[in-house]
């Protein structure tokens, strides 16, 4: 009988997710065994042609990472769609935009201004040369993909099966996602395979929690000493953690906690949360001040609240994309179909 | 998908009017989930109602949408209507298309368009709506009251009566408050301790009463019917069993200590008993003003005491007591006379207060009923008695009316001319407030027959001169500065919640108005019950009110105190919190926002756990729940969420 077959593509993505596959480590063999890697642009020289080349759903499961930026992502996804007969969105930009996810507070047009007009210090581009789709040179016609307005997630885009979480996914939870397909017991469609609990479930530092948490400072870890024992939002600190999905390092504290970095979000939410920022803000906000409450004022509660920076790129680092809002808004016009 | 059927009601002409009810009937028809749609004049009627039921029969509905006022008017009727019907009262959702739409808008197109998307997040939430049963919770029998004055009294008495076990707890040496230090009481010039210490016998000797004096409500645990207490009861250095009231203690007592009933116008000893009729009828020793408990430093009081009462090795002790229901009868105390310093209290001891001047009236006060001015025993032939001090000035001192002070301060003019028919009392008021029984006329007597003389104005000042206290105010009717010289001046001085029951409220949670009072539950529909479940106002910890007003409280609340008490079980809504216990990572975010203490980490299984009983639905730990593991009963995240979709499409 002949083996399963298995893809991997790229798509916006800083190519940590392609290293989380390298992490599998002697466990590749085992995978390598059992199946047919029939395309992963990254590791092996594939062509598209390839790909199109294959029956329809001749791919049993094809990983994708990163977030859709550009219309050849866009039209990999929609082929690899076509030829798979399971799509797993992989890693913290498939599944929520990612990092590539917060330029979606701008669009082309300012992204290329800020990047190509003279506002990056290490570009050099005194003519202000930006990308075109299509440009003429003596050969004949040139294509670059289209710079889309906003990136996408990629169920955005096509229907998924299930998702691996983080940035990048950890490879136990791969190593039990492919195993997993392999056996055929395929879980119910639209399933995160990482654990559906928060991350405090899983960290050390959880019983430090105060009975009652009450934040009344917001603390950066570049500016103060941080406990590496206790609970980083009891130390005024903004830690995702009990809004992101635990299992990044498996029964462990989460691969920051463990390194004393608050969670940052990257294993996105658990199943009921629907906004993660949202939820995020929802919480601090009934914490925040909460010993003091009844003698705050308006403005004390605000200046408690402005001391965090950057609330949006804090509370939606991995998940913009994917959030109720998704961008900033732009007018109509401005706004590809 | 849920059958549901939608009922439009006209609401007379208040919401057909500005909504066209028969388009929206039409237009909803198609919507998914919707098996039955019309409209009616009256919902709320009882052909309406039938309507609702024989839909529900005929079309074997799963569920009803009422389109028609707030739910806060007649939800529990089409409840009932559902209930009657077979199906969950939890399977009705009210569409509110008349506070929430016709009364506010007049543009029928839009109002129409409105009325339709309210229909809708209803439709939208009920499709998700669980069905739901009551929250049960057995109920102990037995009430709490905390406060042994009149109110106290009056509810325990009305509680025990009715034959439930009462556990009143007291600060004081003595039951009693400040009733037992008035002398007469208005407007019938009854002697008060005459009418109060029958029931302070009475209560003493009620098999289902327990007192605690010199004792401290330290913490209520638990929830409505079924409450937690632990009381701290000071040391009884005096065993009251073995007391028998000899008086030889106080002889050989060196210590003297201004006495507290008669508001330090006269001395006690360290042992004492605070006055005759104390109950629980003891001496008492006050350990702070003792001399040391050593018999080195005095031990007089031991030696001397024959029935060898005293115990000077006793502790304090903490005693647990389970109860269904709380009266709160905390009282109140005088406004401090030292936030006044222009009336000159403290520097002239012809300046006194009015519960002072009571203890002078009194016939068991420390001149024996005789007026005699403190400062050197003459009796005043003019008194100024200053209504409205601390009250009614809301720029220096409290806002409010102390209601009590205009109606004791003609009393005290009025027994002062009993005793010295010569004298000549003179009154400062604002405005005279006699609403009440036999009041005006109890004003009109004294103004006619009694020669008392009202001044209308503030005082601004008081000060000595010769053996002579002159009061500076202004007559505000002839515009005029006025002098009065005085050998007495009584300040009618205006009340504030008790000193002790501001921890007191702090540590029980229980919500309080700006000023320190416990705040009722509504202001005109539910006067007696605190918006904590479980725990009813009594007498002047919820206001300033005189003594009728006090026990008619006191024993409204020890009615709704026996409906509580009377029921087997207690019942409450089940819209409350839930926790998921699969998504909840224990974080325990939640449980310190909850104001009800209702949210608890399991310490074995990590998952935060709902004391369904004690929750209220508020919803605060839903919105502080990170992991979305925490969710309102029938009004989940999805829910919200779907409603919110609709509004936000227009459609």
């Amino acid at each position: 009988m002949a083996k399963p077959k298995i893809a991997f593509y790229w798509c916006a993505s800083c190519g940590g997710c392609e290293e989380a596959i390298i992490d599998l480590h002697e466990d590749i063999l085992k995978v390598a065994e059992l199946i047919d890697i029939v395309f992963w642009p990254c590791a092996m020289d594939f062509k598209t042609e390839d790909v199109k080349n294959m029956q329809d759903n001749e791919i049993t499961v094809c990983f994708i990472n990163g977030a859709i930026r550009t219309s050849e992502q866009e039209e990999m996804s929609k082929l690899l769609r076509k030829k798979s007969q399971l799509i797993v969105s992989f890693g913290a930009c498939s599944q929520l935009g990612g990092i590539p996810g917060l330029a979606n507070f701008w669009d082309r047009e300012s992204i290329f201004a800020s990047s190509y007009g003279g506002k990056c210090p290490s570009v050099d581009n005194p003519d202000g040369v930006v990308p075109q789709e299509v440009s003429e040179v003596p050969e004949g016609e040139l294509y670059l993909p289209r710079f889309h307005n906003t990136v996408k997630t990629t169920d955005q885009v096509i229907d998924v099966d299930y998702y691996l979480p983080g940035c990048s996914p950890a490879p136990y939870l791969t190593m039990q996602a492919i195993t997993t397909i392999l056996s055929g017991d395929l879980p119910t469609k639209g399933t995160v395979l990482a654990p559906n609990k928060a991350l405090c479930e899983v960290c050390s530092r959880n019983d430090s929690k105060p009975e009652k948490l009450s934040i009344d400072k917001i603390n950066r870890v570049s500016l103060v000493e941080v406990d590496p024992e206790k609970c980083f939002l009891a130390q005024g600190i903004i830690c995702m953690g009990p809004v992101t999905r635990s299992g990044c390092n498996g029964e462990n504290d989460g691969r920051c906690i463990a390194a004393n970095m608050p969670c940052r979000g990257c294993y996105g939410h658990p199943s009921e949360v629907h906004d993660v920022g949202a939820k995020m803000v929802a919480a601090l906000a009934s914490v925040v001040g909460l010993e003091d409450e009844e003698d705050m004022s308006e403005a004390d509660v605000q200046k408690l609240l402005d001391q965090i920076v950057d609330p949006a790129g804090t509370f939606y680092r991995f998940s913009l994309a994917k959030s109720y809002f998704r961008r900033k808004i732009m007018t109509d016009s401005k706004e590809e179909k | 998908m849920k059958k549901i059927g939608v009922f439009i009601c006209h609401c007379g002409i208040n919401i057909k009017d500005t909504v066209d009810v028969d388009r929206l009937t039409e237009e909803l028809a198609d919507y998914p989930g919707v098996a039955y749609i019309e409209n009616y004049m009256f919902m709320c009627s009882d052909p309406g109602q039938n309507h609702i039921k024989d839909a529900i029969h005929e079309r074997k509905l799963d569920g009803v949408v009422v389109a028609a006022c707030s739910p806060t008017l007649h939800e529990s009727t089409f409840q009932t209507v559902l209930k009657e019907s077979g199906l969950n009262e939890y399977q009705m959702e009210i569409a509110n298309i008349r506070e929430q739409c016709s009364w506010v808008h007049t543009d029928i197109e839009q109002a129409t368009h409105k009325a339709k998307l309210i229909i809708k997040t209803a439709i939208e939430k009920l499709k998700l709506n669980e069905s739901l049963y009551p929250v049960s919770a057995p109920v102990t029998k037995k009430a709490l009251v905390i406060g042994g004055g009149i109110a106290g009294i009056q509810a325990a008495l009305d509680i025990a009566d009715a034959g439930f076990q009462v556990i009143m707890v007291e600060k004081k040496p003595s039951i009693g408050g400040h009733m037992i230090q008035l002398s007469e009481t208005f407007p019938t010039l009854d002697c008060s301790q005459c009418i109060l210490t029958p029931k302070m016998v009475a209560l003493s000797k009620h098999k289902n009463i327990k007192l605690y004096v010199n004792s401290e409500v330290e913490s209520i645990d638990g929830y409505v019917g079924n409450f937690n207490v632990k009381i701290k009861q000071e040391a009884l250095y005096v065993d009251p069993a073995k007391c028998n009231l000899c008086d030889d203690c106080t002889e050989v007592c060196p210590v003297l200590v201004p006495s507290e009933q008669d508001e330090g116008l006269s001395w006690r000893k360290a042992i004492y008993i605070p006055f005759p009729q104390a109950i629980p009828a003891t001496y008492t020793l006050d350990v702070e003003n003792c001399l040391g408990l050593e018999p080195i430093a005095c031990g007089k009081c031991r030696e001397k005491c024959i029935a060898e009462a005293i115990n000077y090795d006793a502790t304090d002790t903490i005693i647990e007591e389970e109860v269904g229901a709380v009266i709160l009868a905390t009282g109140f105390d005088l406004y401090p006379v030292e936030n006044i310093p222009e009336y000159g209290y403290g520097k002239y001891p012809d300046v006194i207060t009015s519960l002072q001047f009571e203890r002078i009236l009194s016939a068991t006060g420390p001149t024996g009923g005789e007026i005699y001015r403190p400062s050197d025993g003459k009796v005043p032939k003019e008194i100024v008695f200053v209504q409205c001090s601390g009250s009614r000035d809301p720029e220096h001192h409290l806002s409010y009316c102390s209601k009590i002070c205009c109606m004791y301060t003609l009393k005290h003019a009025k027994l002062y001319k009993h005793k010295v028919h010569n004298g000549q009392p003179y009154i400062f008021y604002i405005d005279i407030r006699a609403g009440g029984k036999r009041y005006e006329e109890f004003v009109q007597q004294a103004v006619s027959e009694e020669g008392i003389l009202y001044i209308r104005g503030k005082v601004a000042k008081i000060y000595k001169e010769g053996d002579k206290m002159i009061v500076i105010g202004m007559d505000t009717l002839s515009n005029k500065k006025i002098e009065v010289k005085a050998d007495l001046v009584v300040l009618a001085m205006g009340i504030v919640p008790s000193e002790g029951s501001h921890d007191l409220v702090k540590r029980l949670k229980i919500n309080t108005d700006d000023k320190g009072f416990l705040s009722e539950a509504h202001p005109k529909l539910r006067p007696v019950e605190s918006l904590q479940a479980g725990f009813y106002l009594a007498g002047t910890s919820q206001g300033p009110r005189d003594i009728p007003d006090s026990v008619s409280q006191a024993s409204g609340a020890a009615a709704k105190a026996l409906i509580l008490l009377s029921s087997d079980k207690i019942y409450h809504s089940p819209i409350i919190a839930s926790v998921d216990e699969d998504l909840c990572s224990g974080c325990a975010i939640c449980v310190g926002t909850c104001p009800y203490g209702a949210r608890e980490l399991n310490e074995v299984s990590k998952v935060v756990e709902v004391n369904e009983i004690l929750c209220e639905g508020c919803g605060a730990c839903i919105s502080a729940c990170p992991s979305g593991a925490a969710q309102q009963k029938n009004l989940t995240d999805d829910q919200i969420d779907n409603m919110i979709k609709i509004i936000a499409s227009g459609k």
